[in-house]
């Protein structure tokens, strides 16, 4: 490990659980460089996450860490943002635990544009489980549940979030590990709800039965899938089919709801009475 | 806070009100009929009192929430009905395993499934006790009348915070909506009861483990103790562990500390057990009509007493098992087909013979009919 994300991480619960050639350590550790760069104080600081194998991230870092039920980190996180506003709130997911189990919540945490970060780390697959196919799976793709290719069509999980609301979503892969943690940085600094979906690699589940058996084979994919969301804009479908968008997508300055809710609280803490 | 001394309020009413005085700052809630004027009141009077309301998405993300609000160390409360119950009943069992205190209001209406939305019911008594998978620590309580909803209330929050267990307060719509007269206390003259802060420096802080009560001491998020908190099996360091060892330490530390602790729960009211031959075992708001039938057959020279657990949850066993030598038949009168019974018979084994009265109609008991089963008891021996 680098020397100066040392003091992040819980030295004494490493090595962690993920597989070799697992992308999951590029980014957790991208995150880190990023809390890094921004300064924030580790007991200022939540780290949230659900279920599957990128929930287990929270587990090995140094701040004040939960690791809750199935598709649901980012109701946990509300009700402790709602109660301290003051903490720093950020989510760990996955592409299944973030879309399918857990969609309704990214939904309405987006809506209400409450200021937590979502990172959800896309491996394409359930790893934790064994390799199902999960709504972000390629159509076609081969999955222990889809032997004969995934007839699902596949969610692009971003423009959800956008069409819900969210002040800042992005998305970046685990190839492009400085631009990612950059969108991350940035994604952390937005006051509102943040998401930033990194694709990582799931070699031994995802890879292997979809002609991609090595971190090399996964990372080589990532480099030669992704289009910068710049050039994207001039390509038709046909050309984006099976393409990575990666950049930013959406970064404004609207109304957050913690704010929104102690500006409330401020107005009707006059109509205490007899108290 | 609302007015102390005597006032006129309804079930729902006194379970925000007394939450509010017990130190509730935090109420995460789904719309749902018969507990919704819960939400519609703490949405109204916790900006009054400095605390937050927040209406979630569905009743799954109301259970998290308060969970996650708990964990600040803030006082934290979510209400439902049946069908929301059922949806809470994985995050309580998470709240249960991770010991964090929270109070979960259902007030219970005709199920199963949507079934009659506005009838009252008690068809949730073993959904309380096994509603989430996995033996887990869990206190149920069935208040019989406004005033004791309050109160109910009130001990609920204590109970949460001093055993880091979740407490569910389970209402019927009876209780829910009707009104009555309740003594508003003043909160000074109430005990209130805080989650134990820890003894120790971050460094050496353990936060799961035993200092002999069977309940760890508590570290809120952002205060310095970076702890870990997880619905996996974990030793007293918060970290998972899925040793066999590890799993039965953990199991029988929050089972056994609920064991170890009864006084801090347990909540029984018994009238005229001496020398009874009829015991009446109830709860919830039928207890109101058997009293008046008690009452009527007592003044026929009929000797029956009263057993009212409070606490359903855990169940008074003893405290059944040493008055059940003493009288021949119990009555256990339900609005459901006869769950509570299903301790009672447990508890007694063959020392009394047991019968329910029971109603599954969605309407509620009438002083008659509790009379009409008890003459049948007399009139059979």
């Amino acid at each position: 490990m680098n020397e100066n994300l040392a003091e992040y991480f819980r030295g004494d619960h490493l090595p962690h659980i993920w597989c070799p050639g697992c992308g999951n350590g590029i980014v957790t550790a991208a995150i880190v460089r990023a809390i890094k760069e921004l300064g924030w104080e580790k007991d200022d600081t939540v780290f949230v996450s659900g279920i599957g194998c990128s929930s287990r991230a929270p587990g090995y870092l140094d701040f004040n860490t939960l690791h809750t039920t199935h598709g649901r980190a980012l109701v946990f996180a509300t009700g402790i943002k709602v109660a301290r506003p003051d903490l720093n709130v950020v989510v760990i997911t996955g592409d299944g635990d973030a879309s399918a189990i857990g969609g309704n919540h990214l939904i309405h945490a987006a809506r209400r544009n409450i200021d937590i970060t979502t990172i959800c780390f896309n491996n394409n697959i359930y790893g934790m489980t064994g390799g199902q196919y999960s709504p972000l799976s390629p159509t076609h793709s081969l999955a222990s549940t889809a032997p004969y290719g995934n007839t699902d069509r596949t969610f692009d999980l971003c423009r959800l979030v956008e069409a819900a609301g969210a002040a800042y979503v992005s998305r970046g892969t685990t190839y492009h590990v400085v631009p990612l943690t950059n969108l991350i940085r940035d994604g952390l600094n937005k006051r509102g709800f943040s998401f930033i979906e990194a694709v990582t690699a799931c070699p031994v589940y995802f890879g292997r039965r979809n002609k991609m058996r090595t971190a090399v084979d996964m990372l080589n994919w990532q480099k030669e899938a992704a289009v910068p969301v710049s050039r994207a804009k001039d390509m038709d479908p046909g050309e984006l089919a099976g393409k990575i968008v990666i950049g930013n997508f959406v970064d404004l300055d609207i109304p957050e709801y913690t704010e929104s809710y102690e500006r409330l609280l401020k107005e009707h803490a006059s109509d205490r009475s007899g108290s | 806070m609302s007015k102390v001394g005597r006032r006129l309020m309804q079930g729902n009413e006194a379970v925000v009100e007394a939450a509010l005085v017990a130190g509730c700052r935090f109420f995460a809630g789904y719309p749902i009929t018969p507990s919704t004027e819960i939400a519609e009141l703490l949405a109204t009077r916790l900006p009054q009192v400095g605390g937050r309301f927040i209406q979630m998405e569905d009743e799954i993300a109301s259970m998290g929430a308060a969970i996650g609000a708990s964990l600040t160390g803030t006082k934290s409360m979510t209400a439902t009905s049946g069908p929301g119950f059922s949806l809470k009943q994985e995050n309580l069992g998470f709240a249960s395993l991770t010991e964090v205190p929270v109070v979960i209001v259902d007030v219970q209406r005709m199920g199963p499934s949507t079934g009659m939305p506005t009838a009252p019911s008690q068809g949730d008594v073993m959904q309380a006790r096994w509603g989430t998978h996995g033996d887990h620590p869990i206190v149920a309580m069935a208040p019989a009348s406004v005033g004791e909803t309050y109160e109910a209330t009130v001990r609920a929050f204590n109970i949460s915070e001093t055993l880091r267990v979740p407490v569910v307060l389970l209402l019927d719509e009876v209780i829910g909506h009707m009104r009555e007269g309740v003594r508003v206390p003043d909160p000074s003259d109430l005990d209130l009861v805080d989650r134990k802060p820890p003894s120790k420096d971050p460094g050496d802080f353990l936060p799961y483990a035993d200092d002999g009560s069977g309940v760890p001491e508590m570290a809120a998020f952002g205060t310095g103790y970076r702890h870990h908190v997880t619905g996996l099996f974990h030793d007293e360091t918060g970290f998972p562990d899925m040793s066999p060892r590890t799993a039965d330490a953990l199991m029988r530390r929050i089972m056994g500390k609920m064991e170890k602790n009864p006084d801090i729960y347990r909540w029984l009211e018994t009238d005229g057990t001496e020398d009874a031959d009829i015991l009446m075992v109830t709860y919830g708001s039928p207890s109101q009509a058997s009293r008046s039938a008690m009452n009527r057959a007592r003044r026929e020279g009929i000797k029956i007493g009263e057993f009212r657990p409070i606490t359903l949850w855990p169940f008074p066993e003893e405290e059944l098992r040493s008055l059940a030598d003493e009288v021949d038949t119990i009555l256990v009168p339900e609005m459901n087909l006869g769950q509570l019974r299903l301790e009672v018979e447990r508890v007694v084994g063959c020392k009394a013979q047991v019968r329910g009265i029971n109603r599954t109609d969605g309407d509620i008991f009438k002083p008659d009919e509790i009379y009409t089963a008890i003459r049948e008891v007399v009139q059979g021996e």
